[in-house]
């Protein structure tokens, strides 16, 4: 995929209203792939946190046995993070508003993740 | 595991650093191979070791850098299968240092230690001590500094 296409999967995100942010994330390194993000949220440690969290919760849901994960809502008093992660081992990542509307995040976070599959 | 620094001023940054990024090794040094503080480490030779083949990447890496008309690379990292390195220089009062972080890719991962090791950065330069320049190594020193230093490092 192209830094076009990574930008357009972006677009599908960012485009909701209360969006503040969205990352695409190396799952395995916590590096920032693309973003496309409101100044202010420090992308690198969103992605490289994200990254490390990815890999505890995997571990925590094998040993669950209820197999991977597939959507994460993590609600702030001041915000929310919401990430998908999809087949390639990337994660993405919108950083959000705490009123925005997490069905519709999760649905374009969801389209974003089957584009970069 | 242990940590332990040489020069005393390194060891809470250190101690933060490898809490925070979940270090399996560092190694904190002078571009000249001089350990200032360690973390993991349980044998002298692996240190000595370590510190020598550190250096010398830098060294190799600030002289292609400048080869190519570059400012010195920033950091250095390699990913293996088990294990990633991370190598850097940061500056400090007392001049540069060279930082060698191994982690395990299970536990952390190169965004993180990338991430904390601005930290650690900036923790160093605060704590680095303003006044004074640190002392030239002579040659006749050499030996009996060295087994102080290792003495240090390994708590003997």
């Amino acid at each position: 995929m192209t830094a076009a296409g990574f930008g357009r999967a972006l677009d599908l995100v960012t485009r909701v209203r209360g969006v503040r942010g969205a990352m695409l994330v190396s799952a395995a390194d916590g590096l920032v792939v693309a973003d496309q993000l409101m100044e202010g949220i420090k992308g690198p440690a969103v992605a490289a946190l994200a990254g490390s969290l990815a890999s505890r919760l995997g571990r925590a849901m094998t040993a669950a046995g209820v197999g991977e994960s597939v959507f994460w809502h993590l609600q702030g008093s001041g915000g929310a993070l919401l990430v998908v992660p999809a087949a390639s081992g990337i994660l993405v990542v919108a950083v959000a508003e705490p009123e925005v509307n997490v069905g519709l995040v999760r649905l374009e976070l969801l389209r974003a993740a089957e584009a970069v599959a | 595991m242990s940590t332990r620094a040489v020069e005393a001023w390194t060891l809470e940054p250190l101690k933060r650093f490898v809490s925070e990024a979940a270090a399996r090794l560092v190694l904190l040094m002078t571009p000249a191979g001089q350990v200032m503080a360690q973390h993991g480490f349980s044998r002298a030779v692996d240190v000595m070791s370590a510190a020598a083949l550190g250096t010398a990447i830098m060294a190799s890496t600030t002289e292609i850098a400048k080869q190519m008309h570059q400012p010195p690379f920033a950091a250095l990292t390699h990913q293996g299968e088990r294990h990633g390195i991370f190598l850097a220089g940061l500056s400090t009062n007392r001049g540069t240092i060279v930082a060698l972080v191994v982690y395990d890719v299970d536990v952390s991962s190169v965004g993180l230690v990338q991430l904390f090791y601005e930290q650690l950065a900036a923790d160093l330069q605060a704590a680095s001590p303003k006044e004074g320049v640190p002392k030239q190594v002579l040659a006749a020193d050499f030996e009996r500094q060295l087994s102080e230093s290792l003495n240090t490092l390994f708590g003997r």
